[in-house]
């Protein structure tokens, strides 16, 4: 009796076992996309303009494009994203483990990220750098001010760590309050329990103007601390779909350089002579067929959320609630970083 | 012996219990280990065909960040060993002051729900039921919420004397230590031991003639007054550090922050209406006839409670207490969501930072375990002391 129960156990682990044991196939990502039809793409649990759901549950801003972006271009339709809203303190894992396809929730390429934490930094979306927020009646107009200040900052970030050197270098001896949400440390900044709040200058426009109950009581000051490039990332090991997200993002800012809008495209589909026009839209060469897509990969792309342009001015541009201007953020010929590859 | 010995067992037979025992038990371990070995195994092989690096070397690379209050100097050059050592140093902090006070309310609450008093028995139960069950993380955030919205600002601090209270928390004077402070600590030490002789004495007296002698304001009065002694011989130093209030921030002095105070606030008073509920059924595990004995010996509610009534409730309190001193420390890991730098909090800052969630994660099980192991080893040690030695 008792032994038959050790050999249903024992039968029983070893199936288990043989289960979790499989580890997970690389290069399968694009394989498992198709498959269940849909891209599982991380974001921010919400900052307005880069990933926020409306009432509605519909998310949008700027890193959600681009999950979109690669939806459309991979399964022809922008709507087939499963969003996983992640905190910063889970999202590498969540890559790491597979859990996620695609994470794009402003996230900064570092060497330790790229190099030892299995992951591969694909290409920059937003030139950032780090800054702060204070209210205005604290008469403070410069970090350099905040000598001996409390600073909240959200744990998990890049964030903490150029804070800590931003304040030596300067001998600032800044006392840091560390929360795990950011939703908790904007809370206890607009409650008064820190004198500044540093994140991201773009996620301070966003708080500012989205969570501040007044945002003309709060000045962003002008000292960025640190380089920040925010970018989406995928796992290591699997190089197709490493290729795909990164061309698919090179598609969005090559077409802004060859005037290609979202209300175009099958205009200039049709009509376009520019060679590379025609093959970003696929009536030229069949660049999809390199990266294992259809020929048009790169106009559904862009029907579903226009070129990398469109996209800033929609979520985070000068119109937009955010207001943030385009400095770095604008082509390589107008004076700013975005350089694409060619795609061709 | 008899000539009819019962049939010899062979030993070595799966008919032998004490056998097919052994049998059973070196198959359960060699389950666990090969589960172990191969939950390991798998994380590893795992984790290299991504990429992921592994190990516990990062431990003596510099932290590269800075932690906001701490019991001890930490810089940011320091390594990530030492920050493990303050965040652990901050959950111990929270947690062993928190057990000190939840012991102390929980007490009070649960005697209180013996009182003669239905007023002050109808506040113990509805403390108890409020605070019972609420979840702490929401009772936290709550406490939270109250001191940093309800306090004012730093510039228009509460102030008490040397004491300053807002949003930037408690700050109270230290005094500056001098070598007059070796003295009265000394004095301390030898007031204590004196009072400890004391007890022995007093112990002796009553066994040879009964009579009681105070146990408790003379011992206190020893200790006490020895250590003023000491103090006044030391040249009584004085010297206070006060806090002086700047246009941002208080400056010098002690500081509780409001982040302590929430977290201290939060388990203290959670924790306190399980105490309570764990003396209440200790008091009332004691059986009424013991204490109308008590009473018609002629005792004071005082002896009653601590000759009678105390020690017969006592190991009925110690084990479900023990688990209430466990919950509070682990309840603390919820300092994160607060901002209150424990353990936890920089284990969180080391994984994003390193990347190593695997070992960091090790480490802070570790933490936990060894921590409620001690604990409870304490605990278990006491309450061998308090039993009842049947007899």
């Amino acid at each position: 009796m008792n032994l038959k129960k050790l050999k249903a156990a024992a039968a029983v682990v070893a199936t288990v076992g043989t289960l979790i044991a499989a580890p997970a196939q690389a290069g399968k990502t694009l394989d498992a996309v198709k498959a269940h039809g849909q891209v599982v793409c991380g974001v921010h649990t919400g900052l307005a303009g880069f990933s926020a759901a409306d009432s509605a549950g519909k998310w949008a801003g700027l890193d959600v494009d681009i999950c979109r972006a690669v939806a459309a271009a991979v399964l022809g339709n922008s709507e087939k994203v499963k969003y996983v809203p992640l905190t910063a303190q889970q999202r590498l894992t969540a890559l790491q483990s597979g859990e996620i396809d695609l994470l794009s929730r402003n996230t900064t390429f570092t060497l330790t990220r790229d190099a030892s934490l299995g992951l591969n930094d694909t290409v920059v979306t937003y030139y950032d750098g780090q800054g702060f927020i204070v209210p205005k009646r604290s008469k403070i107009t410069s970090a350099k001010q905040l000598k001996n200040q409390t600073v909240c900052v959200q744990s998990g970030t890049t964030t903490e760590k150029n804070l800590t050197d931003y304040s030596k270098a300067n001998n600032l001896n800044i006392k840091t309050v560390v929360f795990e949400k950011e939703e908790a440390a904007t809370a206890a900044y607009f409650a008064g329990r820190c004198i500044s709040y540093t994140t991201d200058a773009s996620g301070l426009a966003s708080i500012r103007n989205k969570v501040a109950p007044v945002p003309a009581d709060h000045l962003i000051l002008p000292e960025l601390v640190s380089k920040e490039p925010l970018g989406p990332m995928v796992r290591r090991g699997d190089d197709e779909w490493f290729a795909i997200v990164k061309w698919v993002i090179y598609g969005l800012i090559e077409a802004e350089e060859y005037g290609i809008t979202q209300a175009q495209v099958d205009q200039l589909k049709a009509s376009s002579q520019n060679p590379a026009v025609k093959r970003i839209l696929g009536s030229g060469d069949d660049t999809g067929k390199l990266l294992g897509l259809d020929k048009d990969w790169m106009s559904n792309a862009l029907k579903a959320t226009g070129n990398y342009g469109e996209i800033f001015e929609r979520n985070v541009g000068p119109k937009s609630a955010l207001g943030l201007p385009r400095g770095l953020n604008n082509q390589w010929n107008k004076g700013g970083l975005m350089y694409a590859y060619p795609l061709r | 012996m008899s000539l009819k010995s019962a049939p010899k067992k062979k030993r070595w037979s799966w008919r032998s219990q004490a056998f097919r025992g052994l049998i059973y038990q070196i198959v359960a371990i060699g389950v666990i280990v090969l589960g172990v070995w191969f939950l390991a195994s798998n994380t590893l092989t795992n984790m290299r065909v991504r990429g992921i690096q592994s190990g516990f070397d990062f431990l003596n690379q510099p932290a590269g960040f800075s932690i906001g209050e701490s019991l001890f100097p930490f810089d940011s050059a320091e390594s990530y060993w030492r920050a493990f050592w303050v965040g652990l140093a901050n959950t111990l902090r929270v947690a062993v002051v928190g057990i000190i006070l939840a012991t102390l309310l929980g007490t009070v609450i649960g005697i209180g729900r013996f009182s003669r008093n239905a007023l002050v028995r109808g506040l113990c139960s509805t403390y108890v039921e409020c605070f019972r069950n609420i979840p702490v993380l929401l009772q936290l955030l709550m406490w939270y919420l109250l001191l940093t919205e309800m306090l004012p600002s730093i510039q228009n601090a509460w102030q008490a004397g040397p004491f300053f209270l807002s949003k930037g928390g408690f700050n109270y004077p230290i005094p500056i230590w001098q070598a007059g402070h070796a003295w009265a600590l000394a004095g301390l030490v030898i007031g204590i031991a004196l009072a400890w002789l004391y007890h022995g004495w007093a112990r002796r007296q009553f066994e040879a003639t009964g009579i009681i002698k105070s146990m408790f304001w003379v011992p206190l009065g020893v200790v006490l007054a020895s250590a003023l002694l000491a103090w006044l011989l030391g040249g009584a130093p004085s010297a206070l550090d006060s806090p002086v209030k700047g246009e941002f921030s208080v400056e010098n002095g002690g500081a509780l922050t409001p982040e302590f105070l929430a977290m201290l606030l939060g388990l203290t008073i959670y924790t306190a209406s399980f105490i309570s509920e764990v003396v209440r059924s200790g008091i009332a595990s004691v059986s009424r006839g013991q204490t109308e004995a008590a009473a018609a010996l002629g005792l004071d509610p005082g002896l009653e409670i601590r000759l009678i009534v105390l020690p017969q409730a006592l190991r009925v309190i110690i084990p479900p207490l023990t688990n209430q001193y466990l919950n509070l420390t682990k309840n603390s890991s919820l300092a994160v969501a607060i901002g209150y730098p424990d353990l936890i909090s920089i284990a969180n800052t080391a994984m994003n930072q390193t990347g190593r969630a695997v070992e960091c994660i090790a480490i802070v099980m570790a933490v936990y375990l060894t921590i409620s192991l001690l604990t409870s080893l304490l605990m278990n040690s006491y309450n061998k002391r308090v039993a009842i030695q049947e007899r």
